[in-house]
């Protein structure tokens, strides 16, 4: 019935509308530019909206829009490498900000001691963890922050990553190594700080 | 002689697991020290937690904030 489908047409523009500051953060945590986020995030709606017909009522229409934004992301992160706009990582470097977390010996520095941030549920159902996670992304030095975007945000495998990136799969463990070693401190600090464990264990 | 293996050592294993299979000695180096160590064991469910907070992006109703009702389902 066509009237039916142009219910359920606008109720899905409705979503757009709804979903649409979520899909800009996600573009902004990987391409950090926001007037890249926002072509790609511009460029998304679009193609969800032209090929409503495609979606047809599967289930999953947020996932779905996320799934074309994904791929704009990618689009613009590949033009971004040939446009020579990527700094070259340098594994070989040491990493100040990690081993501020450890002692020689490779103990935990004691005031960089992991803490337990409580029930993950109470954690992602908080506000307050998202602006951490969301500043303390935006911290993370460029090259470590994309590999980490491609593998915990995009979800591609290391296999992938090596292929977009041309990094050896080895460089990728040691980035993500590092990402997760910094971010984690990085929201230690500010999670729970603001958030302290007793009133989230309250 | 066998090396005890480190903190260090032991986040470096816990965030490859996350990106590969773990060769068996590896698993047991981690499970021996996860055993032992605490901070360790906060840092793993930290990985973790990374790890998941990424995969929440899409899968995830619109928040709430202000949005009517008419918008959901």
């Amino acid at each position: 019935m066509a009237a039916g489908t142009t219910q359920d047409t606008n109720a899905r523009m409705q979503r757009l509308a709804a979903v649409r500051p979520r899909l800009v953060s996600f573009a902004r945590l990987q391409l950090r530019e926001p007037a890249l986020a926002e072509d790609a995030v511009q460029e998304a709606l679009a193609t969800a909206i032209e090929k409503d017909d495609d979606f047809a009522g599967r289930s999953g229409y947020e996932t779905w829009v996320f799934g074309i934004l994904k791929y704009k992301i990618l689009d613009a992160l590949r033009a971004q490498r040939r446009q020579g706009k990527w700094q070259p990582f340098d594994d070989e470097s040491d990493d100040e900000a990690i081993d501020r977390q450890f002692q020689q010996s490779g103990h935990w520095q004691l005031a960089a001691r992991p803490s337990d941030w409580g029930d993950p549920e109470a954690t992602f159902a908080n506000e307050h963890f998202w602006r951490v996670f969301d500043t303390c992304m935006i911290a993370l030095p460029e090259n470590i922050a994309r590999v980490f975007s491609l593998r915990e945000l995009m979800g591609l495998s290391t296999a992938d990553i090596c292929k977009e990136t041309g990094l050896k799969e080895n460089n990728c463990w040691v980035i993500l190594h590092r990402a997760r070693l910094r971010l984690r401190a990085c929201i230690e600090r500010g999670y729970l700080s603001e958030h302290g464990l007793s009133e989230q264990e309250k | 002689m066998i090396k005890v293996m480190m903190c260090r050592e032991a986040t470096r294993l816990m965030s490859k697991r996350l990106d590969a299979t773990l060769s068996l000695g590896e698993r047991f180096s981690l499970r021996f020290h996860l055993g032992m160590c605490r901070a360790c064991r906060h840092c793993n469910a930290q990985f973790d937690l990374l790890h998941q907070a990424g995969r929440r992006f899409d899968d995830e109703p619109p928040a709430d904030e202000g949005d009517d009702t008419s918008t959901r389902r």
